[in-house]
């Protein structure tokens, strides 16, 4: 079973159809006592920084709780940048911080959004996430990306005149700026690594 | 890199239980091409970046029937998917989003109301709200003769562009290039760009609109309207370095297959995702 928070934001029919193809039992809660027995854990989000952590307020606890005890979490698009310390975005909200960094503002010169399928740049093919994916190609919709202060958590990147920060790791706990759900068969690839990873 | 987009378009007409996808936006000699949930599925199959489906009736009282064909082809397509006609409030961004869809595109209402780009942008995200632009050639003897619009030098003389609404049956004499950018400062995160002069003609897109658009503002535009063949899409590319190009009839009726497309302009040197 595969619990996705809902929080209201975002697309969570999507992310649930791509589990469901899997054949995987999923659920779309907002129970906290739920998501506090949920085995794999999956924040989605599309839209603003400071609007999505004062939506996740009453859900914080129990997804540090799952965190600390090393079961399976995805943080996906705004998913990903909620999980960092703070954000351009949002100037005076603190993020999750289960990753240290901030989230900064695409710098200028080439198109924002960042709209469009990007071609992944695995750095650690050993990744349980990412196996088998390097070199495909996901779909990214952005304004916004990660920085985070320690280079050894990020798993992918690709590029955007720079590197993009495109999945993060640590044990885990798994985030990524594309949209797996959006991104065909590779990005289903994804969610079927991530239903793979064992519960300790 | 990021790769240039691919987008077949459906023309859905909606009148019937599960929808039909109609040839073109001439009703004059009406063919179908299929159902838009299988169609769209096949796109998918068949490497489309992305898929564009558009109520051409545009109807109120069909909200629920585009809700249920986004709802089925989500189960399969994994692939952004952009909705349009007939989304005029913020409801109507939350309704599709929520059976599944990525972004919205609206045309007539927010020329009407421009207020509703950015409420919209507020709630769902620029990344979802999709500013159709449908423009025709207004030409001109000299710059001179429309001092407040933007004219541009073409192979046929001056011209300027003037957005319309309510599918081509109204102009608005709002001139396109001021329109994209106001759009943009509003809340926008992409433009979808029809020419009218265009739209159906299959001689091509109007490579001078779409790169003086593309040039005026700094959100992704994807080029639409009179494509023929994979060298249209391929200029669109180069010429006009829009980021996605849409074509509805070539793919429908398998002219050219989106793979066979996708093959030959990488074989011109265009990035795009195999």
């Amino acid at each position: 079973m595969i619990t996705i928070i809902d929080y209201k934001s975002g697309n969570l029919r999507s992310i649930s159809n791509g589990f469901k193809k899997l054949n995987c039992d999923v659920e779309i809660t907002d129970d906290v006592e739920k998501i506090a027995n949920a085995k794999h854990l999956v924040l989605p989000g599309v839209g603003a920084f400071g609007t999505a952590m004062k939506n996740i307020e009453p859900f914080k606890d129990v997804i540090y709780e799952h965190v600390e005890e090393d079961k399976p979490f995805l943080g996906i698009c705004l998913g990903q940048q909620v999980l960092m310390s703070s954000s351009e975005e949002t100037e005076n909200v603190k993020g999750l911080d289960l990753f240290k960094g901030d989230v900064k503002l695409l710098p200028p010169g080439r198109k924002i959004p960042h709209m469009g399928w990007n071609k992944l740049h695995v750095i650690n093919q050993d990744n349980p996430i990412l196996k088998g994916i390097d070199g495909e190609f996901f779909y990214f919709v952005h304004s916004y990306h990660v920085v985070p202060d320690d280079e050894e958590i990020i798993a992918a990147t690709c590029d955007y005149g720079f590197d993009v920060v495109a999945a993060l790791s640590r044990n885990n706990l798994f985030s990524t700026q594309f949209h797996p759900e959006k991104s065909g068969k590779p990005g289903l690839k994804i969610l079927k690594n991530f239903i793979n990873l064992e519960v300790k | 890199m990021l790769t240039k987009r691919i987008i077949p378009c459906l023309d859905c007409d909606l009148q019937v239980p599960e929808g039909r996808v109609v040839k073109g936006v001439e009703f004059k000699e009406i063919k179908y091409a299929g159902n838009p949930v299988d169609l769209a599925t096949r796109y998918y199959e068949e490497g489309a970046d992305e898929i564009v489906i558009l109520d051409i009736t545009a109807s109120y009282e069909r909200r629920g029937t585009m809700v249920d064909v986004i709802k089925r082809l989500t189960e399969n397509v994994f692939i952004p998917i952009c909705v349009g006609g007939g989304i005029r409030k913020v409801e109507d961004y939350i309704k599709m989003l929520k059976a599944g869809a990525d972004k919205c595109s609206t045309n007539t209402a927010a020329i009407k109301n421009p207020e509703l780009l950015t409420e919209a942008s507020k709630v769902v995200g620029s990344q979802a709200v999709v500013i159709g632009i449908d423009a025709k050639r207004r030409y001109v003897d000299n710059p001179s003769d429309a001092p407040d619009k933007n004219v541009i030098e073409t192979d046929k003389g001056y011209c300027w562009f003037d957005c319309s609404i309510y599918g081509g049956r109204e102009f608005t004499g709002i001139d396109a290039i001021d329109w994209a950018q106001k759009c943009q400062d509003l809340g926008a995160g992409e433009v979808l760009l029809t020419s009218m002069d265009g739209d159906g003609t299959k001689e091509g897109y109007d490579l001078e609109l779409t790169k003086a658009i593309n040039d005026a503002v700094d959100i992704p535009v994807i080029a639409s309207g009179g494509v023929g063949e994979p060298k249209d899409i391929l200029d669109a590319f180069t010429v006009s370095d829009a980021s996605a190009a849409l074509a509805a009839s070539i793919f429908h009726f398998n002219e050219y297959p989106i793979a066979e497309v996708k093959h030959y302009l990488k074989e011109n040197g265009v990035n795009v995702r195999l």
